[in-house]
């Protein structure tokens, strides 16, 4: 087996409707090092969201395994904590109590209640969010909802994140300002990212390498671009950089010029 | 949020002077209008039900002011049924009760069968709305179950608990229980994806799950049941009463009947209706407190 931190060996995905068998994702295999900030970009219908669902162990692959530091993950877990798109914050909780859900569950029987409580708070700090503790996520902006999930996956110490494009419902000066802030936890707390992204932008911004996926149906990774571009980097730098330029260049390529999206592909 | 913060950083001084400067606004309405104004705004609220209820009034005054008229006026109603209006205190022998007594009686066994009903319904409800094999297991006799009239049931019971008033709480349960079972597994198996997501990644026992995802998401749905229960209960204890005797408001509409005194069960009536209305009112109320944030997701 590899040596690598989070590894995804063979994945092959394929859905069953009667006698319909439709793949979805055939023979992916990647390898994640600790720390390591990966996006997967694609086209809508592509099976990124389905490549981290698996990750995740919410979906479970038809053959292959994910191995994380060493051990198969097939189940749903804490250590795989999942920011959803739609946040999917629970109403009838605080934002507080959302993330403390989370910590109780995950240091129970480790940590002291103050402890959990400082620990909630914490992480609240960490994505400015401790002020509205005590508000309903009715009650925040969707970017405030958003940064709240984010403090719930990263209370429970995960051993990697994973973002279902985190930022795809919010509007562009809200997105910018929570990818600078995730840029910084990932800067603080060096942990290992999986992001599912559809925006160039973002992808180039925030990753160390950017996962290309080729169109569905039996989607695949077509190529790993890596981003040599040093941290902590500045949007507005970046924007004439020419390392920069080029990434975003080689993306753009790949996805409009050899994967254009076709549409009703059956 | 931050990122206006960020935008309006440059103008810090002129955000707070807004704020203020409607405060003291409010403060100013507080101290002159509000009396007059609140006045005002119940009375438009209160004048139409005024105004509708003495149109009723008077046309059931017309209607019934014949000497020969089977029922009796409004005011034939006041005259002889006094007594009974203004002692519902009154405490006496056997069943001669004040009105208040006999609504206690009732109350008492609807709060006992409808409780039980609500948790034994929840409880199933919450079996059918999770378990695939459960609904198809109980979901059909459910279904034919819940078409038996409540009164159909009193025989049976009351063979079983040779006894009026388990038998009058059975009813109350029997009746109040479909509803509740209904409403929550609907309100269960429509707990969204995300939220059992959530709960997978957190590694939720079964019964956190129950405690922290299942009745808080379910929660709307469930008070929909019970508030129907709660309706269904009180129409079904004035007829089971009838039936089984004792004190309860509906024996003493029956009561009243077979003495003839008819403007007595118009005051009972009326009793009764003002009294479902603020049971159902109450399973609302209960219904607003505990489900406060899970409207709007």
């Amino acid at each position: 087996m590899t040596k690598s931190y989070l590894s995804l060996e063979l994945i092959d995905k394929s859905f069953e409707r009667g006698n319909v068998r439709t793949e979805v994702l055939k023979q992916v295999s990647l390898s994640v090092d600790k720390g390591e900030f990966i996006s997967i970009i694609g086209h809508s219908g592509c099976g990124k969201s389905t490549l981290l669902n698996i990750v995740a162990g919410l979906t479970q692959a038809t053959t292959g395994v994910v191995l994380l530091d060493g051990r198969v993950a097939d189940e749903p877990g804490p250590d795989r904590a999942v920011v959803f798109q739609n946040h999917s914050l629970l109403p009838w909780l605080t934002v507080y109590e959302n993330v403390r859900l989370g910590v109780d569950k995950v240091f129970g029987s480790t940590k002291s209640k103050a402890e959990r409580h400082e620990w909630t708070m914490r992480n609240l700090e960490l994505v400015q969010m401790a002020h509205a503790g005590d508000k309903r996520p009715s009650e925040v902006s969707g970017g405030m909802k958003q940064r709240v999930g984010i403090a719930r996956a990263l209370a429970m110490e995960p051993k990697v994140l994973l973002l279902d494009e985190p930022f795809g419902a919010l509007d562009a000066l809200t997105r910018a300002h929570l990818q600078d802030q995730v840029m910084q936890i990932h800067a603080e707390l060096g942990n290992t990212v999986l992001m599912i992204t559809h925006d160039v932008d973002e992808a180039v911004l925030l990753s160390d390498r950017i996962v290309m996926m080729t169109n569905g149906p039996s989607a695949r990774i077509g190529e790993i671009l890596a981003v040599p571009l040093a941290r902590p980097r500045r949007r507005i730098e970046l924007a004439a950089d020419r390392t920069y330029l080029k990434c975003r260049e080689a993306v753009l390529k790949f996805l409009y010029e050899r994967h254009r999206f076709v549409e009703a592909a059956e | 949020m931050s990122v206006t913060n960020l935008k309006l950083k440059d103008q810090p001084a002129s955000r707070p002077a807004a704020p203020v400067i409607a405060f003291t606004r409010s403060v100013k309405q507080a101290g002159s209008r509000p009396l007059l104004a609140r006045l005002a705004a119940g009375a438009a609220n209160v004048a139409p039900l005024i105004v509708t209820l003495s149109l009723i009034l008077i046309a059931w005054q017309i209607i019934c002011s014949a000497p020969d008229s089977s029922l009796p006026s409004p005011t034939r109603v006041l005259e002889e049924s006094w007594e009974l209006i203004a002692h519902p205190f009154y405490v006496g022998q056997g069943v001669d009760q004040g009105l208040f007594w006999h609504i206690a009686a009732s109350l008492q066994r609807v709060a006992i069968g409808y409780a039980l009903a609500a948790v034994v319904g929840i409880a199933l409800g919450a079996l059918v709305g999770q378990s695939q094999l459960a609904m198809r297991g109980l979901d059909p006799i459910f279904q034919v179950l819940r078409t038996v009239p409540p009164l159909a049931w009193l025989p049976l019971s009351l063979a079983a608990f040779q006894d009026g008033t388990p038998s009058a709480i059975f009813v109350i349960f029997i009746t109040a229980i479909w509803p509740i079972i209904i409403n929550t597994a609907v309100g269960i198996r429509n707990i969204p994806q995300d939220y059992q997501n959530v709960a997978k990644v957190l590694r939720l026992n079964a019964f956190e799950y129950f405690g922290k995802i299942m009745l808080p998401a379910a929660a709307p749905y469930i008070f929909t049941g019970l508030r129907i229960g709660i309706g269904l209960s009180w129409l079904a204890i004035v007829a089971a009463e009838m039936l089984i005797g004792g004190v309860g408001i509906g024996f003493f509409i029956w009561d009243a009947w077979n003495s003839s005194l008819i403007s007595d069960i118009i005051v009972a009536l009326i009793y009764v209706g003002i009294v479902g209305f603020f049971l159902d009112r109450l399973i609302a109320l209960v219904g607003r407190v505990v489900t406060r944030g899970t409207a709007t997701a």
